[in-house]
This record gives C-alpha cells, structure tokens and sequence, in this order.
C-alpha cells in the first residue's frame, strides 16, 4: 500500500537525519582533550542504575522529581508502544500486539493512565515556567529566549502527542463499538472519554483516528531530531554522562602533568622528562576554549537540561555576583557548536545576540572572555555545592578550575590579592605574609612539652 | 620532628599544624586545644615546626598549578625523608589537599581530620568528656565545611563529637550535602568579594543566628574567621561564640590552661 511505503521512507528519513546529528554531536565532542575515563565499571554501574535510571539526586526536591517521575516513566513505557505503532505503520496491520491478550491489555490500560499523568505533569511544569516563574527555570543571563522557547516547545510537544493518542484510542474504540467488534486492548481514560465523539459518523472517526495515528508518530519522529538542538537531549546523555562522572571525591582537583614533569626537571636537573607518543601535544596550562577541556567537560555541556538547580545553590549566585554555573555549562555547549558543528535546529550564534548586557563578555572567539568573563570565575568558592546538586552528574567546578588555571599561568591575569597570596606562599610558605620562623610560636605559651 | 628522627625515635602520628593553625591568632587556640588533647589521651606525636610549609591548597584553588605542585613536591619530600605514615590536621583543606592531591605526586599517607580522630577517641572511650555539664542544654549548631562534608563526605564524625557534650543540637536550614559555603573557599579568603549585593558569610552567619544557637561550631579555620567576622558584624559577639570543635571538647575535658 502506499501509504505503508511513504510511512517507511518517512520512517528511514527521520532515523538517518538523526544519527547525521548525532554524528555532529560526537565530532564536537571529540574536540575535547583526550582523557581515559574506564575504570570502576561495576560502580560507573552502580551509579548509572541510581542516578540515571533512578533519578536519585531529582529526590533532593520531592515535588519536581515526582512530576518528572511521572514524564520519565510514561515516555518510557509509551515508547514500548512505539515499536507496535512503527510495525503497523510498514505493514498496514492494525493493532499487531493485540494478541498478547490481557498483557496487551495492561499495556494499554497503563499507557492511558500514564499518559494523562504526562499531561497533568506538563501543565504544571508550564505553570512552573509561564505563570509562577520559579525563579532558578526563568531568571539569569542565559535564560534567554531560546531556552524559555524550548522549555515551552517540549511541554507543549508532549501534551500534544499524548492528545494524538487519546483521540487515536477514542475513534478506533468508537468504531469498534459501531462495527461490533471487540478491540484488542483496555482503555479506561478513552472509554470514559468516548462519548465526545459521539456526533462522529464512520468516515469522520476513520478520519480521527488516522489523524491521532498519524500525529502521534509524526511528532515523535520531529521530536527526536529536535532533541539535538534542545536542552531535552539529556533523556539520552544523561546516562554516558552519569556513565562517566567522577568517582574520586569531589574535592580532589585533577592534577596537570607537564606541570609535575616540568617542577620535576627544575628541581633535579637529571630528571628525564618523558617523551610524550608521537601526535600528543602536552597538556596545556588551563583551558582558554573548548578544545583545552576534556571530552567529558564537553559532554557535560550536552547533558545539562537547563534545570538551574546547580545556580541556585551557588553561593556566589545568590549573593548576587556574576557566576552561574548552569551559565558556565551552557557557554561552553554554545562555543563548541559556534567553534564545531551545530545540529538542524540551534544556531548558537543567533543565542548569543539575544544577550542581556549583564555579563560584558569580548568578541574575543574563545569560550573564555568571548562567553565566560573573569569576574565569573573568580566568584566561585570551589564549594561544590552545584556539583552535589546535579542531578545529572555535571562537574561544572572542573570547568571553572581549568579557566581559571588558564588566568593565572597562561595570562598571570589573577585578582592583585591573589597574586599577593601566591607571593606569601613562596617566600614564606604560608598564604599570609608571616616570617616562617614564627611557625612554631603557637607553642610558646603552651604548657606542654613540644617534642 | 627532626628531634624525634635525631633520637631515632618514630611517632605514632604527625600534626599537620596548617598556616591557620601555626599564624593566625584565633587558630592557634585550637592547635593548642587539640595538642592538649593529644597529650590527655598519651598518643605519641609529632609535628614538622618549622619544616612545616603552606600545602599549596590556596594557590590550588586560584589555579596556581604550578606554585600548588611546588609546595606538595617540597612537602612530600620532607615527610617521606621522616617516613611519616599517618597524618592528622585541624583544617580540611590541608587535610583534602594531602590525603587526595599528594598521592598522584607520591605522597602516599593515611590522613585523618581532626573531627574523625576525635569521634575516635571519644568511641574508644580515651576522651570521656567529664566536664561537658557546661554545655548541658546549650543550643550549639555545626556549620559544615564544604571541604570536610561535601568534598569528602564527612558529616557525621564532627556531630557525634558535639552530641558527647549532651547539649542542645540544632542544624541550619541548609546543612551536611546541602550546607552552605562560608565564603572563604577557592582562595576567597585572601581576595574581596567579587561584586555582589551580599557576602555569602553575613548569609550564613544569619542562617546559624536564625536557630537560636548560642555556639556556632565548626571544625575549619577558615569558616571559623568568616563566622566570627559574621557575629561581629551583626553585633552579636557577646551573645554568640564560635568555636572549633577541638576547643569544645579541650573545654569540656577541662583541658583549657
């Protein structure tokens, strides 16, 4: 049948457009440095199960994370009905699973409920954004107007395609009843709904339900090559991400090697320096733009879904200084499309003129001073509280660390204190400007034998 | 140290005194405290004097890699040349520093913080806490250090030490995973703020007056000035006392010279 054909080609199409995009993604991605991260697989495991696959760190706010729970599972389990929808869709049948019996039934019966939840889930989420205005979804400077746009775009997406459904199961149900026929499947939401149509003759309920059928899966197919272009591509990256995140504690920073080799040679002139494989550049002192971070400090940039939750934690944020961490993640995902590929939909360049002209950035086209300026990073305490609150495991502090590193070695651009600091610590050993001859003062008055 | 080595003596332990513990005034009350303690329970110690240097978390954190890896290198050297195993400090950023940056550098030592160590003592029955009537329902609150508890987990071992003086403990709003910053980390100690409409210490120095407490404890050098300069600046010095939590339990062990 026609129709049968033209669902398959649209079927090819919107898979191969999508892992096109995909293909972009990887490549920006693999412009970060190189870093071995394959150790501890059964707690990388571990940590998958609870933090991606549970959603654990979404229970730190229980309203939210329930109301997620609720969008999570029910795309989940509906996309087990995509697999019947697709294989309808190439061979013109109707219902192919319908033989499973009372677990099609079950299915079925689950899919509405969870459905209508989504829908619930998402008008409030709407409110959360349009109406309420939370404050960590619609205020900062990288709350701009796409980001607003997209959040709105995929809630109404997800009510839409769960309409498409319902008005799918509410004809085919109306049109079984007509024709005597008992449909394979439970529909307590469509049931109680399908009076509705009640003034419907058969050819404009045929109408209906190939519409909803149609709607649905079309909307799917769009829904997913626009993941690449939205904040809501963490329903796939969350899990490599989380996969990939840290398992040291959070407060050991990463240590640059060429700095030991080169403190190593200067200290012992005999020291041999090794030689580095062929191809492999030395590691630079601190990142000045994308390619100076490592692959996973890029991939967080692709993971984070704009929730806030980091930046409204922050210490520095709500005291009112420049630095917002989500900001920090964001730039980078923007710089690394603007540097490598972007996907079908998102220009970043285009974001990037919408800017309020709160954080004076340069035209400078590098990631720091071009989107994060100084006084940004120089706001951050190294607390770690954006780290914690993460619910998909974005290290934002490392990202901070290594501009900041870049600041201070690459530039000597650090605040006039600190570099004053730094000058205490060589000449005396110690932060402050004491001699350290007096390091053992403390003891004098002590009455105590020091040994 | 270098008595003990010249003796041909080893000790059991090593303090880590810490800038803050060795030059700042307020600091060298708890160093003090904790060394009376060390001597209470008869544990063989020792510490570096003046071999003692900053341990480069500071210039770490500003992203001074490079002075950060000058300092552990210079310091690993001295304590491996005392073959020293075991390390205690009073402050969490020397004790992050050393037990998770010094490893990769080739300094590899079991550290403790002073917190842990005291849960321990307390545990194994050698600090009793006699005198800790004095603090009998008294409203103390810990403030979390976010190098001690997030950066490294250690929430409870500081609690358990306070919950030995039987007195009255409060949390903050926001405390342990979710405890808010005193303003002092990633080197903001030694600058002015950046530009802002609050110091992040007035924050939560109203957070810990908002309990009621008349004792702020904490178990971090740092945190302890900024706390203290929060009291003061909300007049409240004579009210409320911020103390490590060393000098509570050398207080209630009437250890205070």
């Amino acid at each position: 049948m026609l129709s049968n054909f033209i669902f398959l080609i649209i079927t090819v199409l919107a898979v191969g457009l999508f892992i096109w995009q995909i293909k972009k993604i990887r490549r920006n991605i693999k412009l970060g440095r190189e870093k071995k991260i394959n150790n501890n697989a059964s707690e990388r495991l571990n940590k998958l199960l609870l933090v991606a696959f549970g959603q654990q760190k979404m229970f730190k706010r229980p309203w939210p994370a329930i109301l997620h729970g609720v969008v999570y599972v029910g795309f989940v389990v509906i996309n087990i009905e995509l697999l019947e929808i697709i294989t309808d869709g190439i061979f013109g049948t109707h219902r192919v699973l319908g033989f499973l019996g009372p677990v099609y039934s079950a299915l079925m019966a689950i899919n509405e409920i969870l459905a209508f939840l989504v829908i619930i889930a998402c008008v409030i989420f709407l409110i959360r954004r349009n109406i309420t205005k939370v404050p960590r979804l619609t205020r900062g400077p990288e709350m701009r107007a796409w980001s607003k746009l997209d959040a709105n775009v995929i809630l109404i997406t997800e009510i839409v395609l769960m309409l498409a459904l319902f008005a799918f199961n509410i004809a085919d149900l109306k049109l079984a009843a007509i024709s005597n026929e008992e449909l394979a499947g439970s529909f307590p939401i469509s049931n109680w709904l399908v009076n509705g149509l009640n003034t419907f003759n058969v050819s404009a309920l045929e109408a209906v339900r190939s519409v909803g059928w149609w709607f649905h899966i079309l909307g799917i197919f769009a829904f997913l090559n626009y993941l690449p272009s939205s904040k809501h591509f963490h329903i796939i990256m969350a899990f490599p991400n989380v996969y990939y995140s840290k398992l040291e504690p959070k407060g050991k920073f990463t240590t640059n090697e060429s700095i030991t080799h080169e403190i190593k040679a200067m200290l012992d002139p005999s020291y041999l320096v090794p030689t580095l494989p062929e191809g492999v550049e030395p590691q630079k002192f601190g990142a000045k733009d994308v390619e100076d971070l490592t692959w996973k400090q890029l991939l967080d940039a692709y993971t984070c879904t704009e929730c806030g939750r980091c930046t409204d934690v922050c210490p520095a944020n709500f005291t009112g200084k420049l630095l917002s961490p989500r900001k920090i993640i964001m730039d980078t995902r923007d710089r690394m499309e603007e540097k490598g590929e972007h996907p079908a939909i998102f220009r970043p360049n285009h974001y990037k003129e919408q800017g309020e002209p709160r954080v004076k950035v340069t035209e400078e086209k590098t990631l720091l001073r071009g989107y994060v300026t100084p006084e940004e990073l120089w706001a951050c305490t190294t607390c770690n509280a954006c780290v914690e609150a993460c619910p998909v495991n974005i290290d934002q502090l490392s990202s901070i660390m290594e501009m900041r590193r870049f600041l201070v070695l690459e530039e000597s651009a650090a605040p006039t204190a600190l570099n004053a600091m730094f000058t205490n610590i060589e000449n005396n050993g110690a932060p402050w400007a004491f001699s350290p001859s007096d390091r053992l003062n403390w003891a004098d008055n002590l009455f105590v034998n020091v040994k | 140290m270098a008595d003990l080595m010249a003796k041909g003596e080893e000790p059991e332990i090593l303090f880590w005194v810490g800038c803050a513990g060795a030059f700042d005034d307020r600091y060298k009350n708890v160093t003090r405290a904790f060394v009376r303690i060390l001597e209470h329970v008869g544990i063989k110690y020792a510490v570096l004097g003046l071999e003692e240097s900053c341990t480069g978390d500071p210039a770490k954190r500003a992203g001074n890699e490079f002075l950060f890896q000058m300092q552990a290198l210079t310091n690993i050297e001295v304590l491996n040349g005392y073959n020293i195993k075991k390390i205690i400090t009073a402050c969490p950023h020397c004790f992050n520093t050393i037990k998770n940056e010094y490893p990769s550098l080739g300094g590899n030592y079991e550290v403790i913080h002073h917190s842990t160590f005291l849960q321990q003592l307390i545990n194994e029955g050698k600090v009793r806490v006699a005198g800790g009537e004095a603090f009998k329902g008294k409203r103390i609150t810990f403030h979390d250090s976010c190098y001690l508890g997030r950066a490294n987990g250690i929430y409870e071992a500081p609690r358990e030490v306070l919950a030995t003086l039987d007195a009255d403990l409060v949390e903050m709003k926001r405390s342990r995973a979710n405890g808010l910053c005193c303003g002092a980390g990633g080197a903001q100690m030694w600058k002015e703020p950046e530009p802002g409409n609050k110091d992040i210490n007035i924050e939560r120095t109203e957070e810990a007056l908002a309990t009621g407490a008349t004792v702020i404890a904490s178990a971090c050098p740092f945190c302890l000035t900024m706390l203290s300069d929060g009291v003061k600046n909300k007049n409240q010095e004579d009210q409320v006392k911020v103390f490590d939590i060393a000098e509570l339990i050398a207080s209630a062990e009437n250890l205070n010279a």
